[in-house]
Order: structure tokens, then sequence, then C-alpha cells
């Protein structure tokens, strides 16, 4: 072998998925996960630098080189156990953070190539723990007596609830619907994490002493005074964003316009997808425009194509470079066979006499100066109308603040669009002894941003337990 | 899990009656509002509103029309089983004032809805007239507790086999023609609200209406349950379920309900021809 040879580095290890013309049209998870021998060469290009910027990448603070190097030495469990020391679900994380803007962006190699596929390692490590694992529990401190309720089971109630029960508390999350999981389980399509995952990472909390109340609708069926009042010490706020946004055109009631939110749980939590052996049904439109071009409307687009759609596009006012979503996940859909109508915005929903959704009007747009966004402000281009035929248009233009809980509790200073103000660093309310954190605080965003939130929130309320407010 | 306390069937056993062990809810639950009740792991999430509660045995009441696979589901559960899930009480509860003299009108399975506001609205001391109407006589439902519940009842019936011989907006008329009204509350269906609405408009009465539209979660999460409101979208789940009648379109509610009228027969008949096998 030659010295030439001999420094050739190993590639980055391709993840094996579902072939798109086969997965288009199934539920199934579309990565199939690395092999031992994959992860094992993967962890192997690590560079296990002094100071490492994947870790500063990540807003929970994942101990990255050593879970890798635990796993090029073959110890998965122990690749397992470390990623739990800073993170309560790395399952989730290995399949739905953006790793590219986050570890893998500052990853050394990835400045001269591809960086290391961490996400696809704790994917990896998680996956073998969950399904040949010992199944050992992450050790407690000692019972400290102090009450905490969690209120959302979403990925920062998860973390807070994580967090605090190794610290020896007593927590109980307050979930309304009648599952755990939040966004995992209502928003992010099977295909991309399955439920099973979902369910036993909660499971794993539950095992800890996590306590679960589902149905509890906070504000609703049990207000936050009424907590303290029941014996809570601190309470955590991670309800999620909740309210979906339309677009306020004419038609919008026509039967076939759905939100995303609407859209999704019925597939994810609901199971219609699985409609009639569940009982909730989905529309099952032909010609489907999904309207947005973030994260969710690339679930709701690929969930249509997978229920059988004929045509499946996505609207999207801007251009490709603002797309919001993931690369990742627009390079699937497109593979699925997703069209992408840029610069396009709809102006009225046509319909029929039966109330139900025919088609949309269109205008082409232009990109002009930019906006607060710092983004180029889509303009109409004048004369450019044209019609597009549809029966089904599924809204994912993003969400704001459900007033639920936050109309029904004193004490709570919300900002003008109504999301909870809460300390960057510590997620700390204005009301004593609540803490809130996720999209709630901040808007839509991302889970593994949720999870860092409650991160914080946790280290937080734990020094108020054991401290003082 | 919720237990079933008790069950009764009523009118010919189309409608089912159901009181069942959920103590949070009940001590929180006010006229007006409603639940979200999943029967088993596959059900769908029905959203109803309540017919009753009682905070100290710690029991909520409903009662329901079977019309669909879900609710047939239901009638099949007997005293002693369990609905796997209920959510609630949801939605913004009746605003109840003393205004003078009310009209209840109620129709088919709405009365059980309009049963305990019509009885709050008699308790802060209104003068109340309560007007139910149904296709028979034998599909009458809750009439001694609306008699009780009001101090003068009117009923109609479609085919005349009981009280007056028409619509419930035939007994209306004569009400607003001859007394001053100060609020008449609508509760059944839609058609009814639609023309109960646009009666009480021509005298200028407020008109208070109890909307039922499909909806997932109940929280405002979902936005299926948007309704038109004065030319405004509005959610039932949070914004409602009650709205001011004269305001509301009741149209698009009416097409906006058959969104899934196919996929909701298909789902029926297969359940129906299965609880028939297991008959045989």
């Amino acid at each position: 072998m030659s010295e030439k040879e001999k420094k050739k580095p190993v590639p980055r290890q391709p993840m094996p998925e579902q072939e798109a013309d086969i997965r288009r049209r199934n539920f199934d998870e579309v990565p199939i996960g690395y092999t031992e021998e994959a992860a094992v060469i993967e962890a192997g290009r690590c560079l296990q630098c002094k100071k490492p910027g994947c870790v500063e990448g990540c807003p929970v603070g994942v101990n990255i080189p050593e879970f890798i190097q635990l796993i090029a030495d073959k110890d998965f469990t122990g690749a397992a156990r470390n990623l739990w020391t800073k993170n309560s679900l790395p399952a989730v994380c290995g399949r739905v953070c953006p790793q590219e803007i986050q570890c893998e962006g500052k990853c050394i190699l990835a400045k001269k190539g591809d960086p290391v596929a961490i996400g696809n390692l704790e994917r990896f490590a998680a996956d073998y723990e969950r399904t040949q694992g010992t199944g050992a529990l992450p050790p407690r401190q000692d019972l400290t007596g102090k009450k905490i309720a969690v209120v959302g089971s979403g990925p920062s109630g998860l973390t807070v609830a994580g967090d605090l029960i190794a610290k020896g508390h007593d927590v109980t999350i307050l979930e309304a619907f009648h599952k755990p999981g939040g966004v995992l389980v209502y928003g992010i399509p099977e295909f991309r994490l399955p439920k099973d995952i979902v369910a036993q990472e909660v499971g794993f909390l539950e095992r800890q002493g996590v306590k679960i109340k589902c149905n509890a609708v906070v504000g609703s069926t049990v207000s936050l005074d009424e907590l303290f009042e029941e014996g809570y010490d601190a309470i955590y706020i991670g309800v999620g964003a909740g309210l979906p946004r339309f677009m306020n055109i004419p038609g919008e009631n026509l039967v076939g316009i759905l939100s995303a939110n609407e859209y999704l749980t019925r597939a994810n939590l609901m199971k219609a997808y699985r409609y009639p052996e569940y009982d909730t049904p989905i529309p099952k439109g032909k010609n489907v425009v999904v309207l947005g071009a973030g994260n969710v409307a690339m679930d709701a687009a690929r969930t249509a194509m997978r229920l059988g759609a004929e045509s499946v596009k996505i609207v999207y006012r801007r251009s490709r470079d603002e797309m919001p979503a993931r690369n990742a996940e627009i390079h699937h859909a497109e593979e699925e066979g997703i069209e992408l109508f840029l610069l396009t915005t709809p102006t009225q929903y046509l319909g029929n006499a039966k109330g139900r959704l025919t088609g949309m009007e269109c205008i082409k747009m232009e990109l002009g100066e930019p906006d607060d966004s710092g983004r180029r402000r889509p303009v109409p281009v004048e004369g450019s109308e044209f019609e597009m035929d549809c029966d089904m248009v599924v809204v994912a233009v993003g969400s704001g603040a459900n007033p639920i809980l936050t109309n029904t509790t004193d004490g709570l200073s919300l900002n003008p669009w109504g999301y909870i103000v809460a300390d960057e660093e510590t997620g700390k309310t204005t009301k004593k002894a609540v803490w809130a954190g996720g999209d709630i605080v901040t808007g839509a965003a991302t889970v593994i941003l949720a999870m860092g939130a409650g991160r914080k929130a946790a280290d937080s309320i734990h020094d108020y337990l054991t401290i003082g407010w | 899990m919720f237990k079933i306390v008790k069950r009764e069937e009523m009118a010919n056993g189309t409608v089912i009656l159901n009181e069942i062990e959920a103590p949070l809810i009940a001590k929180k639950a006010k006229p007006g509002q409603f639940v979200i009740l999943k029967a088993n792991e596959k059900g769908e999430r029905v959203p109803l509103t309540m017919a009753d509660t009682d905070p100290e045995k710690g029991t909520i009441t409903i009662i329901y029309m079977v019309v669909g696979k879900s609710t047939a589901l239901f009638k099949s559960l007997d005293e002693g089983d369990e609905y796997l899930d209920i959510i609630g009480p949801l939605g913004k509860p009746t605003h109840l004032e003393k205004l003078g003299t009310v009209v209840c009108v109620g129709g088919g399975t709405g009365v059980a809805v309009l049963h305990p506001i019509t009885r709050a609205l008699k308790e802060v001391g209104n003068n109340v007239i309560s007007i139910v109407g149904s296709r028979n006589k034998d599909l009458l439902i809750l009439e001694k507790q609306m008699e009780a519940a009001s101090h003068k009842l009117h009923i109609c019936t479609d085919d005349g086999s009981y009280g007056h011989h028409g619509f419930v907006t035939d007994v209306l008329t004569t009400v607003l023609e001859n007394q001053k009204i100060d609020l008449v509350v609508a509760i059944g269906p839609v058609p009814m609200m639609k023309f109960v609405s646009k009666l009480t408009k021509d005298f200028n009465v407020p008109t208070m209406v109890s909307l039922n539209p499909i909806m997932v979660d109940g929280t405002g999460m979902c936005g299926g349950c948007r309704v038109s409101v004065g030319g405004e979208t509005k959610f039932a789940c949070v914004d409602g379920p009650e709205f001011d009648g004269h305001k509301v379109d009741f149209d698009e509610l009416m097409l906006r309900l058959q969104a899934y009228t196919e996929e909701e027969k298909r789902c029926y008949d297969e359940f129906c021809k299965i609880e028939q096998m297991k008959k045989a």
C-alpha cells in the first residue's frame, strides 16, 4: 500500500435508506440505521478534538467526542449512558435534530469535507440500547421530597422531567392529549420518528419514576394555582405553540383546507393513515397543495404522498434559499416526487356548490428589498395571476401561541404575540415558582432548542428547590 | 379510565344517556361546556356538550344520538364499562345573566345540551319559556326535566303525534308576537338553529346558539372547528361553542359538517356488519 493511499481519509458512512419510489407510499421509517460495522467506522473518523466545536454547537451540550469514542471502542451501552447524562431523548434527537447547523456544522472535518455523522451515531447508540441494551436505569440522587409539575409532555417537558427525576425530585407531567409526547406524537410523522420510539423514551422516564397524567388540560381541567394548592413546589410550562395560523384569504373555510396541525394530528396521533382500522378519518386529496416551506410543510407533503396523492405541490412565496426546512427534508421530499412551486402565493381559494375546494388562484412573486427578518421580501408580480387545480390544501405557514393556559393564569407576563416572557438563562417567568420554555416562549422552533430551554430551566428549578428563588 | 355508572336508552334506543365518573371535570364544568370522549385505543375523539354534572358525586352526564360508528361504539358500552379517555371541561361556559324573559328552543338531542342552560337561566331569576321539538312523540327526550327547568314548556312534533303539530319556529313566532323577549337560546340541528336565528333577527331579539362542528383536539390547536361568525373565522372549541346566532354562517357550517360523510358511512356500515355477525 503506497503512502498516498494510506492517508486517504475514510469517507463519511452513508445512512442506508428505503428507496424513494417505495417509501413514498408507505409510513415506515425512511433511514434504516447504521450497522455496528458502519457505526464503528464512522466513529473512527472523529478526531477527538481537544476543544470540540461540536459540543459548543449542541443546545444540550452532549459530550460528543466521548460518546463517539465509546462507539469506536464498541462499548455501545456505555455510549448510550454517556448520551443520557446530557440528553434524555437521544433516539429522538439522532433523528430530528438539524445537526448540519449544530454539532455537525461545527465539526472540524466539515471545513474540508464531510463532518462526522454525529446524528447518525447518536441514533445508533440510542437504538442499540433501546433494542439490545441492558435496560439499566441511570443513577438517581437521594430523594428530596420536592414536587414538580411539568405542563406539556413535548421535548422540553420530557427534558425537564428527566433532569429533575435524576436529581431526586418527585415529577409529574400533565398532558392535554390522551397520549404523551407532544409534537413528537402529534406532529412528526411515523416515517421520520416512529411512535414506538417516543413511547419507549417516555416509558424510560416512567421507569425512573416520572408520573404522567394525560387528558389534563392545564388552564381548564386544573389551573396553575390549583396545582400549587395540591402541593407542587414548582411548575414548568412547556405547552408548545399550538395555535394554527391561516392565510386569511377568501374561501379558507372550504372543505378540503386544513391546518398542518389538524392534518398531522389526524395522521400521527389519531393514526388516521390506518383508517378504517383506526376510527379517525383523514382527507385523501388527489391533487394536494401544501402552503409553506418549513419542516412541518415537508412532513405534511410527504404524508399526503403516502396517503396516495397523484400530485403534491409545495407552494412557497419566497425562493429556494429562504426555505426554512432542513436541506435533508427538502431533498427527501423532492426524491419522493413532491414538486416545488417557489415564488408563488395563493390569493383566493376556489370551491364548488358543495363547499369543497377545487383550486386556488395564485400570483407569482419576486424578491425585493430585505425585510425585518433579513430575508428579501417577496412582492407580487403584476399580471402574473394563474389558477392551480387542487382538491386539498394543507396550511403550514407557522403557528402562534395557544392562549388556553396563559389566559387563565394570573401573574404571567406575556409578550405582544401572547408568548410567555421568561428569562433566557433560567426560564424563570414573572410568576413565582413558575418556569417556561420551548415554543410557548420562543415561538415555533426545533425539538432540540426546546430541550435546551428545558435543560436550563431544570437546573434553575433545582437551584430554587435547594437554595431559593 | 372513566367508568359508566348509569346508562339509559331514550327515544326508542336511538339516544343514549351515560353518567360517567369524571371527578376533576365534574368539579370544574359549567353549563354550556363540552368534553371530548374516546372509547378505546383506536377510537375517535368525539366532542359532546355535557347534559349535566354532579360535582359531589364526581360524575358528568352525556346524552347523544347514535349517528355513526363512534356513537354506535359508545352505545355498545354497558354500565360498569369504561371510556379510555375523557378530556374537559372545554369551551367557554354559557354567559348567565338575569335579563327578563328568555325563550329556550331545543330540537332533537340539542335538548340535552339546552336543559342545564335552561335550568341555570331560571336559577338566576329569568322568566323561562321553553319550546322543544322532535320528529314524533317517541323521539322526544327530557320532557319532565325541561318542564321543571322552565316556567312554561311548549312541545312540538313534526308529525303532530304530540303537542303542537309543526315546527318550533311556529310556536316561537307566536311567543315573539305576543310578548317582549330579551333572549332566545336555540340548540339543536343546524337547520333549526338557522331558522330560529332568521326569525329572531326579524324581531330583533338577541339569540345564542351552541355549535358542534367537527374537531380533533378541542383546545384550539387544530382549527378544524372553524366557523364564520360575522365574517370572522372563529374556533368553536375555544371561542365558543356558543355564538351570536344572527352572525353565524349556518350554510357554511352545514357543508363543513359533511366533510367526512362518505368515510363515516363506510365505517359505520362496516361496524354494523361486524356487530350483526357477533350477534349471529
